[in-house]
């Protein structure tokens, strides 16, 4: 009976190390990523729901949620088409020089935030080389939520071109092929074959962009001249609190700020969970 | 409807894939094209299908010259090896993608559209399946929707590259038994590329036999394999015997019948057999025959496969169990090999048909 359990036992675990890696992953988790939200929470339970609510639905907060969720969507929204544009250029065709692209694709990634947002605000400014035409047309380029949309835009792309990448290498152009001996137009290939092929990888992409956006601090703080009610955005208007000692009002926003994106977030891989439902080969 | 290719020439940077081609594929007929990979043979559908354009030629169908038509113009279908299935579509939307692409004004009404989709799904034996994803069908299943797919445009021709490369042995001759049944059902112009010489034989009215961008023979499956154009083609299709003989005088070493003098330029010739026609005896027979000894016996099957070890080098004969039992056949045995059937190619590549 013995040897019987114990050949039971190895037949049920055919890896090794299942109990180990989950008990780290388990752990590691729990340090890294649950026990500052945890912090997070409990710091913003000092405060009473009155308190809470007051703090979190104060105008100026209220305006900064806006101008973030609005700038983080627009921005998404401009990497999904652009991405895809430059990842199908990446993917489909051989010139040279294309290395050299794909690796300008990453930029963003490796600049360190501050820098990216000096230039970017150098460049946008009315004196700038951007800003100055811009401004001939009306447009406030620098210091403005065009400004900050551009910033997010710049950091969030790579994450929409990484992700489509993949998704549009695996498409096989037997399938444009196919389309257009069924007589399909070339817009009727990239609706209907296409775009539906690749709209999972797309919508991880401006997940991805999109969650980046609402974080990004570093190179927002310099482009969006930080005046309340206007160019304020959330993760600045928790500096502000942070630097006036008003940690547990810090934190409610965070807190709300956190809620959010994660219900956001939750929407955006219930959709993508939908749109993926039958692409298993 | 008749397909013409006339003087096809296709080259990919240095690589000529196609050097000069020009076939008719008559009207109802179901013809393969047969080659190694390389022979050119996808470029060809490839470009019947509009798919590839040629540097020089033209494809007629009947007489309608199709070089300004575009794929979608042809009216062609097209089926893939991969089968190339829209995988976020049901298989009733795949079948019914090429009646939805139309421009309104030819597009068929919805209830339409179903009842022709229902049918081709009938046609194909897929009928409950019209709301499955590809991801849930097997491969032959697949390639049956890819199948009703193309056939939904109502195609004057249809163009199959490999159509069974990818399936398992036996759903591959299953589904091409029904092919044969189903093109004599609808009776379409269809051309089907393939590099396993028995399906091309198995299945098709022609067989085109194809190697570096040329055409080496066109004919019916039994001239194609009884008297084949040249060695390529003898080789390409089926297990071949080649013994390498010395002439000497116009008289090789080893001849098992005179055969003509291949005079003083060919001093050496080939001597090709299938290995049905080689004969084995225990003694030595009356006719040219020379010694072999006995390697291996396949005796698994319906006919016994006998390898042998001659000065020749290896012969590959075919036996039946009756004439096994009565040579006693087993490994090490020594016999003589006769050839009952054989071929001559001398070096000018005509064939001579002897024996």
């Amino acid at each position: 009976m013995a040897r019987l359990g114990s050949v039971r036992n190895r037949r049920a675990r055919v890896l090794p190390g299942f109990g180990l890696t989950l008990g780290f992953t388990l752990t590691y988790l729990g340090l890294i990523v649950l026990l500052p939200f945890a912090a997070l929470v409990w710091k913003t339970a000092d405060l009473s729901w009155g308190e809470f609510l007051a703090k979190v639905t104060d105008p100026r907060v209220v305006a900064s949620y806006r101008l973030s969720f609005g700038t983080a969507l627009v921005a998404g929204l401009v990497n999904v088409v652009f991405g895809l544009v430059v990842a199908w250029v990446l993917v489909r065709y051989r010139f040279p020089g294309r290395r050299l692209i794909d690796a300008i694709v990453d930029l963003p990634f490796a600049l360190p935030t501050a820098v990216s947002g000096i230039a970017l605000t150098t460049l946008y400014a009315k004196t700038g080389w951007f800003g100055s035409v811009l401004d001939r047309f009306g447009i406030q380029g620098a210091f403005s939520p065009f400004g900050i949309t551009v910033a997010l835009a710049f950091v969030g792309f790579p994450f929409v071109v990484r992700t489509v990448q993949p998704a549009l290498e695996d498409l096989e152009a037997e399938l444009e092929d196919a389309a257009a001996s069924l007589g399909a137009t070339r817009l009727q290939i990239f609706l209907r074959v296409l775009l539906p092929s690749v709209l999972p990888a797309l919508l991880t992409g401006f997940a991805l962009s999109f969650a980046r956006a609402l974080g990004e601090y570093g190179s927002i703080v310099f482009i969006a001249g930080n005046q309340p009610m206007k160019t304020e955005i959330t993760p600045l208007l928790i500096i502000v609190k942070l630097e006036q000692y008003d940690y547990a009002g810090a934190t409610a926003i965070a807190v709300s700020l956190l809620a959010a994106s994660f219900v956001l977030l939750f929407a955006i891989n219930l959709l993508q969970a939908w749109s993926q439902r039958h692409h298993a080969a | 409807m008749k397909i013409s290719v006339r003087n096809v020439t296709k080259t990919f940077g240095n690589y000529r894939a196609l050097d000069d081609v020009s076939l008719e594929v008559p009207d109802g007929e179901l013809v393969a094209l047969l080659g190694p990979s390389g022979s050119g043979k996808t470029t060809l559908l490839r470009i019947i299908a509009g798919l590839e354009l040629p540097e020089h030629g033209n494809v007629f169908f009947d007489d309608d010259d199709a070089a300004r038509r575009k794929p979608g113009e042809r009216r062609v279908g097209f089926v893939f090896q991969h089968y190339a299935l829209f995988r976020h579509m049901s298989v009733f939307e795949n079948v019914a993608f090429g009646l939805r692409v139309r421009p309104r004004s030819t597009r068929p009404a919805e209830p339409e559209i179903r009842r022709r989709v229902h049918d081709l799904l009938g046609m194909v034996q897929l009928d409950g399946f019209a709301e499955r994803f590809p991801s849930q069908l097997s491969g032959g299943q697949r390639q049956r929707v890819a199948l009703a797919r193309a056939l939904a445009v109502e195609p004057r021709v249809l163009l199959l590259d490999e159509p069974f490369g990818a399936l398992d042995a036996k759903v591959r001759e299953e589904l091409r038994q029904w092919l044969r049944r189903l093109h004599d059902e609808i009776g379409v112009t269809s051309l089907f590329v393939t590099h396993d010489q028995e399906e091309a034989l198995d299945v098709a009215d022609r067989v085109v036999v194809m190697d570096h961008g040329k055409i080496e023979q066109v004919g019916s499956p039994e001239e194609v394999f009884h008297s084949p154009a040249n060695e390529f083609v003898l080789g390409f299709l089926g297990q071949v015997n080649r013994l390498e003989v010395r002439a000497l005088r116009g008289e090789p070493m080893f001849a098992p019948r005179p055969y003509p003098d291949l005079g003083a330029t060919a001093p050496q010739a080939r001597i090709f057999a299938r290995p049905h026609q080689v004969g084995l005896a225990k003694t030595q027979p009356d006719g040219p025959a020379f010694p072999a000894k006995v390697v291996r016996v396949h005796a698994a099957g319906p006919i016994v496969r006998v390898e042998l070890a001659s000065e020749f080098g290896e012969i590959r004969a075919e036996i039946s169990h009756d004439r096994l039992r009565e040579l006693e056949l087993r490994d090490g045995v020594r016999v003589w090999v006769g050839l009952l059937e054989y071929r001559v190619y001398p070096h000018d590549g005509a064939a001579e048909r002897l024996g």
